[in-house]
């Protein structure tokens, strides 16, 4: 399996079938990497792992929590990397982090280190346009595929810039705030997810706050599918276990729908 | 950067002076530092600001708005006090910048009265801010009142526990104190708290950052507030001292914004500019290269890069980073930082009370304290002249003190 995430996102959405990207923490419980797997044996199309940063800024209480816990735990980015050259799952793997963890190496060192890892996407939320560039080339050298983040808030000449600049997929932010569960979609996002597939042909996830299976299902309508990261977590921390952690990602990949495999 | 250049002490070529604390353009770099390392959720309200700020600061009416409302309703210009006993015993010519008598008793209601005038002037209702000691946070209280705003201060749980009376002058004054209750419960989650809130009300709310930092353009534009600290200390200094400038302009740092102000006046002088910062929380002594609520500094932070709590008897430096463009100055040799620890600091404030009857903010008598040490070491020669920025009163240390005493 050596296609992109972004050859394999699109294989996977031409089977008809919307994308379906959980989230788990890095480091959150010993037994995290169980987690991934059965993400992936639930039908996820890639799996989002969030290397724990002490000052998440674009999280809200919920992964803040689970940050909290991985990084008291002693979990760490070297850690995290040799935990996950050894998994076997058939779907890539995307790491998800802050800023201040990419600049404790140079950006090409911490790019090789994750492809020798065997990860395939990168997203760092607090590394946008203005500052992405020297991490962008790093990336592409190594055929990591570096995620950009499209808000509510951004121009349409922005949205063109990210669409043409983000690798992977289109992470398209639901809303202005957190990541978090919320009670109902924002029309905001259906405005976002039509603009960014009239810019692009990437794949467009929309992201935070996408809280059970109808919010899943329905935003998925307005894009190629979504990320679920905050409604899995908060599971986690109150003591759910894999398997169950599974079940509802089956359950979500069930409201969406599953394509023609 | 230029052709001209300036050999500083260690023999480092640094910017011209001329250039050195001016406008860090369009990408807000100071050097590698600065930047604007934030979600795209909040990329047009920085543009926003920044366009706000440009438009606003070339703008006669608004500085005449600001220069009047420092005037009338904030009390300056601060007086340049020179604090005579204290200098004999040291054996050198000390002047205080007055910054406790401003209104508030600190150098923060020049920025906050700055930035929420430009609030106000681009429509928004609220301003939002972070407080570590409540300083700040009392400021943008104040500020709020003063312009019909409405203010929400986040400030941690614990910070809360230990600055009560400060908790009390925001409500008194109308603000909303939000206890910030994730991570370490201090400033830098206060901030980190703030700047969430600030994502999701974008449209009605200002986030009024209380130092120089966070995302382009609050550094350069709290310099720019602060900048009338150092200028209207050069001109003092002009007017009483022989040679017209100081050997050496001291300041306390924390994020760095009274001594950021207060270099920013003696920048292209021949004056050897120091910061002080509390041996507990000097990112400038200690930090390594990072990327904390926005921008690119220097950081304390383990070495997987997890940033660690800063540790002070003085809350307000309580922050384990400092501001871009003092990175950038110390990495030009322009500024020097140093440190010292709680006790020296401690003893200045008991002596300086002492000598000159004055109750400096535990912030401000870290620069007292290097003041004491070095002059008495010999470091700084007999017969120097310093001017150092007192930034604040102690009155809001009473409880402290009365602890550590």
């Amino acid at each position: 399996m050596t296609d992109s995430l972004e050859e394999f996102l699109i294989a996977r959405r031409g089977t008809g079938r919307p994308l379906l990207v959980p989230y788990v923490t890095a480091g959150v419980t010993p037994g995290w990497t169980d987690v991934v797997h059965a993400y992936a044996d639930a039908g996820a199309d890639a799996v989002e792992l969030g290397f724990p940063f002490s000052d998440p800024m674009l999280d809200g209480v919920t992964i803040q929590e689970a940050s909290d816990r991985a990084i008291a735990a002693g979990t760490t980015v070297r850690g995290i990397l040799e935990e996950v050259a050894t998994l076997d799952v058939d779907v890539p793997l995307i790491a998800m982090t802050y800023s201040n963890l990419v600049v404790q190496q140079s950006a090409a060192e911490f790019c090789a280190a994750l492809t020798a890892s065997g990860l395939r996407g990168l997203i760092v939320p607090d590394s946008p346009l203005e500052e992405v560039g020297e991490l962008a080339d790093a990336a592409a050298a190594e055929g990591l595929d570096l995620v950009l983040l499209a808000a509510p808030s951004s121009s349409r000449a922005r949205l063109r810039e990210i669409t043409e600049r983000s690798r992977g997929f289109v992470y398209a932010v639901t809303r202005m705030g957190t990541t978090g569960e919320r009670g109902e979609i924002p029309e905001q996002a259906a405005r976002l997810g039509r603009e960014l597939k009239e810019l692009t042909d990437r794949p467009v996830l929309f992201g935070f706050g996408v809280s059970n299976q109808a919010q899943a299902a329905e935003l998925a309508g307005h894009a190629d599918g979504v990320v679920v990261a905050s409604a899995l977590m908060r599971k986690l921390l109150d003591g759910a276990r894999p398997r169950e952690l599974g079940e509802y990602v089956a359950s979500i990949r069930r409201a969406l729908g599953q394509g023609v495999r | 950067m230029g052709e001209m250049s300036w050999s500083g002490r260690q023999g480092v070529t640094v910017p011209a002076a001329a250039r050195a604390m001016s406008d860090p353009g369009a990408v807000g770099r100071f050097g590698t530092y600065g930047g604007r390392y934030v979600p795209e959720s909040l990329i047009p309200a920085c543009h926003e600001i920044e366009a706000a700020f440009r438009e606003a600061w070339s703008d006669p009416e608004f500085r005449s708005r600001l220069d009047t409302l420092l005037t009338v309703y904030a009390g300056r210009p601060t007086p340049l006090t020179p604090a005579w006993r204290l200098s004999h015993e040291l054996g050198i010519t000390l002047f205080l910048k007055r910054e406790d008598l401003a209104h508030t008793g600190s150098h923060k209601i020049n920025n906050v009265i700055g930035q929420a005038l430009l609030a106000h002037r681009m429509g928004k209702e609220r301003l939002l801010a972070e407080t570590g000691a409540g300083q700040h946070g009392v400021a943008t209280a104040t500020a709020a009142a003063l312009l019909g705003l409405k203010a929400t201060v986040f400030m941690g749980e614990r910070d809360i526990e230990r600055q009560e009376l400060n908790v009390v002058r925001m409500n008194v004054l109308g603000a909303e104190v939000v206890p910030v209750t994730t991570g370490s419960r201090t400033l830098k989650d206060a901030c980190n708290e703030a700047m969430r809130h600030w994502v999701s009300s974008v449209d009605d709310s200002y986030y009024c950052i209380g130092s120089v930092l966070g995302p382009h353009p609050y550094p350069w534009m709290v310099r720019e507030f602060q900048r009338v600290i150092g200028e209207e200390a050069r001109a003092q200094c002009a007017a009483e001292l022989p040679v017209g400038v100081p050997d050496y302009v001291v300041a306390c740092v924390g994020g760095g914004s009274n001594a950021a102000g207060t270099f920013a006046g003696f920048v292209d002088t021949t004056a050897r500019l120091i910061g002080v910062e509390a041996e507990g929380g000097a990112a400038a002594t200690f930090g390594r290269v990072g990327v904390l609520h926005g921008v690119r500094s220097l950081v304390l932070q383990d070495e997987d890069g997890q940033v660690t709590e800063a540790h002070s008897v003085a809350a307000g430096l309580d922050y384990p980073g400092i501001g871009p463009e003092h990175a950038h100055l110390r990495d030009g040799g322009r500024a020097r930082y140093e440190t010292v620890n709680d006790e020296e600091v401690v003893q200045a404030l008991l002596c300086l009370a002492r000598t000159e009857g004055i109750l400096a903010a535990l912030e401000s008598s870290h620069a007292v304290a290097w003041v004491i040490r070095a002059a008495k070491s010999g470091e700084i020669a007999p017969g120097s002249t310093v001017m150092l920025t007192l930034s604040g009163r102690g009155d809001k240390d009473i409880a402290s003190i009365k602890e550590l005493l």
